[in-house]
């Protein structure tokens, strides 16, 4: 049994005419202690679909309109409020995009810490606790941070105390949501080090949410890629990222700039995600899809298993670039 | 922040002689001669003029402004015209019935305010927060006098629950509290719903749901206390401003307080006693104002920071 299953999850906002679908009949899996990266542009629907895996979007003014989220089997989706209490911070936890506003800004980082420890292990509810998990996430001279505030630690700082947080519990999940977007470079890079030696250590798995391809074949095993509330395709990272099947996939690899050769202009992908409730009949990506098709704007496809491991939602995958000049 | 504390301590006494002098010249402005009031109608001329003499009513006005400042200085704030008792005391004594009205009002309007902006906040749109929004307007339009009398004839004089006027017992403070907190319980409880309303979108909140605090502690542990923070800053300011709604519902209720004092002391004339009550109002202000302050930074950290 995979520590994560989602199936065929539909998130809706809004009422009557105005309906968008987030998310449109997303699948994932995860296996125990394994990481999987779920990128996608802004506004994909990656953010909606890792909220949900602790039902932590908030319906109204969302509709959980139907699929599965399974984790150890229990399906999220029907568990009464107690139980998700248990579940959130427990067997999963979050670390967010942006540390400073995740933190609350009227309480000590100390006494943050103890809170999620009081919820999931109350008997280890003291200072020396909070002491070593800062210790663990990095934070030199953790006894005298206890009484700071957010306001008085850096970025870097205070998303390492994020993560202390969500490691209070011990979680066998730790989903992070776009986790050094809002970080200086150098200390994205040490940030996601830290997030590999984290895992390594503790052996849990990890959600990582990126719009940043960069990030992805340091740290993942999995890749699945969203776009328009639709997973486009899914499989081991190496081989997704030197041989991506789906043409959305392709252009996300190719606009990623390369530092050692040398281009007039960045490539970028013509035009723009499309909005939830605003997307295109047939594939949602044919508009701005270099291959396309005329039949690609009539039927949608599915997303299929083209190879051993590896899914993808586009019926020509396997044709090659000059084939359709 | 010792350096900010003698800022504001600098600033609060310029605020209160400032206060001072310009009560000292609308108090003067007013037509009509003190000296005819203190000694009735049918006084003699001799009289009013050893009036005039006793209070240097004959004087330019900047020296008697002198003389009201060095009085002012040692600590003096003159007798009352009419009953020669000293200003100061007039105030003290009414000090405690002023004082406990106010802050029974005070007690009942949070009490009833802050629950009430925090579940219509997260029931926001519901058809219970928008009789809430109905009745909180209703609240906000009322005037003091008004509410005060029917709550007085219906309440007390037809059903007898309450004592009619005067002051006894705690019980005769209960329906003059109401009255004082009805008419301000709708403005504080939309106050809480619209701070509550955004804080219970800030990214905070949704972590701490994701650590699995139960609903009520992400409401009022991690919610409310940030809602509040914009909320004490008005409260300070309506501590201060409800000397004006005391004055109304002293006078109906008849509680010997500073609001009938200074009813009284206009009706008469009684010059000292008007410019003394007017001062208290702004020892009143500035003192609210400094305690914000200290509140303030109790509740928000960030503030220490910031200076």
């Amino acid at each position: 049994m995979p520590l994560l299953e989602i199936k065929n999850l539909q998130i809706e906002f809004g009422s009557g005419l105005s309906v968008a679908r987030a998310a449109d009949g997303v699948s994932l899996m995860l296996e125990a202690g394994k990481t999987l990266c779920l990128v996608g542009e802004s506004g994909s629907g990656k953010s909606v679909t890792a909220l949900s895996i602790a039902k932590l979007v908030p319906a109204p003014p969302a509709h959980y309109v139907g699929g599965e989220i399974l984790l150890e089997g229990r399906d999220v989706l029907k568990m009464s409020s107690r139980e998700l209490r248990e579940i959130r911070g427990g067997l999963v936890s979050y670390v967010f995009q942006e540390p400073g506003a995740s933190l609350n800004p009227v309480f000590r980082i100390g006494a943050q810490i103890k809170e999620s420890l009081k919820y999931h292990r109350p008997a280890v509810a003291n200072d020396a606790e909070v002491i070593r998990l800062l210790k663990l996430v990095g934070i030199p001279a953790p006894e005298s941070r206890l009484k700071n505030y957010p306001h008085e630690m850096s970025g870097g700082m205070q998303q390492r105390v994020m993560l202390a947080m969500a490691l209070a519990s011990q979680p066998k999940l730790l989903v992070a949501d776009e986790p050094t977007t809002a970080l200086d470079v150098t200390i994205q890079a040490q940030i996601i080090e830290l997030l590999r030696d984290l895992r390594r250590q503790l052996g849990m798995a990890v959600l990582l949410i990126t719009h940043n391809l960069g990030i992805v074949g340091d740290l993942a095993d999995d890749v699945a890629v969203m776009y328009a509330g639709q997973i486009v395709e899914h499989g081991p990272v190496r081989e997704v990222i030197q041989r991506p099947l789906h043409p959305y996939t392709q252009a996300l690899i190719q606009s990623v700039p390369e530092l050692d050769t040398e281009v007039a202009c960045l490539t970028a992908i013509p035009g723009t995600v499309p909005l939830p409730g605003a997307y295109p009949s047939g594939c949602r990506f044919h508009p701005r899809c270099p291959k396309a098709r005329p039949d690609c704007s009539q039927a949608a496809p599915d997303l299929s298993q083209v190879e051993p491991q590896r899914w993808a939602r586009c019926p020509y995958w396997n044709w090659k670039a000059n084939a359709l000049a | 922040m010792l350096l900010r504390l003698s800022n504001r301590l600098f600033w609060s006494a310029v605020t209160l002689l400032g206060t001072a002098v310009l009560t000292f010249f609308l108090v003067n402005a007013v037509p009509g001669d003190v000296a005819k009031i203190i000694a009735g109608p049918k006084a003699s001329a001799d009289v009013i003029k050893e009036i005039h003499t006793k209070f240097h009513l004959d004087e330019p006005l900047w020296k008697r402004l002198g003389y009201h400042f060095n009085d002012l200085a040692h600590g003096d704030l003159g007798h009352s015209f009419v009953t020669d008792q000293p200003v100061a005391e007039a105030i003290l004594t009414r000090l405690p019935t002023t004082a406990a009205l106010s802050a029974l009002a005070i007690v009942m309007w949070m009490l009833l305010a802050v629950p009430l902006g925090v579940l219509t906040a997260k029931y926001s749109g519901s058809w219970s927060d928008r009789l809430a929004l109905v009745l909180a307007t209703l609240s906000l339009s009322l005037p003091a006098f008004w509410l005060a009398r029917m709550l007085q004839y219906w309440l007390s004089y037809k059903l007898g629950w309450f004592p009619v006027a005067g002051f006894r017992t705690f019980t005769h403070l209960l329906l003059p509290a109401s009255a004082l907190a009805l008419l301000t319980v709708g403005y504080y409880a939309r106050l809480v719903h619209s701070n509550m309303m955004e804080v219970l979108n800030s990214p905070y909140i949704r972590a701490a749901r994701a650590k699995g605090a139960s609903e009520t502690a992400v409401l009022f542990r991690h919610g409310l206390r940030n809602a509040m923070i914009p909320v004490i800053t008005v409260l300070g300011m309506d501590v201060a401003g409800l000397l004006g709604g005391v004055i109304f519902v002293e006078n109906v209720f008849a509680l010997p307080g500073i609001g009938t004092l200074a009813v009284q002391s206009v009706f008469n004339l009684d010059v000292p006693i008007i410019m003394g009550t007017v001062l208290f109002s702004a020892v009143a202000v500035v003192a609210a104002n400094l305690v914000v302050d200290i509140l303030y930074r109790w509740i928000d950290p960030r503030i220490k920071a910031a200076h």
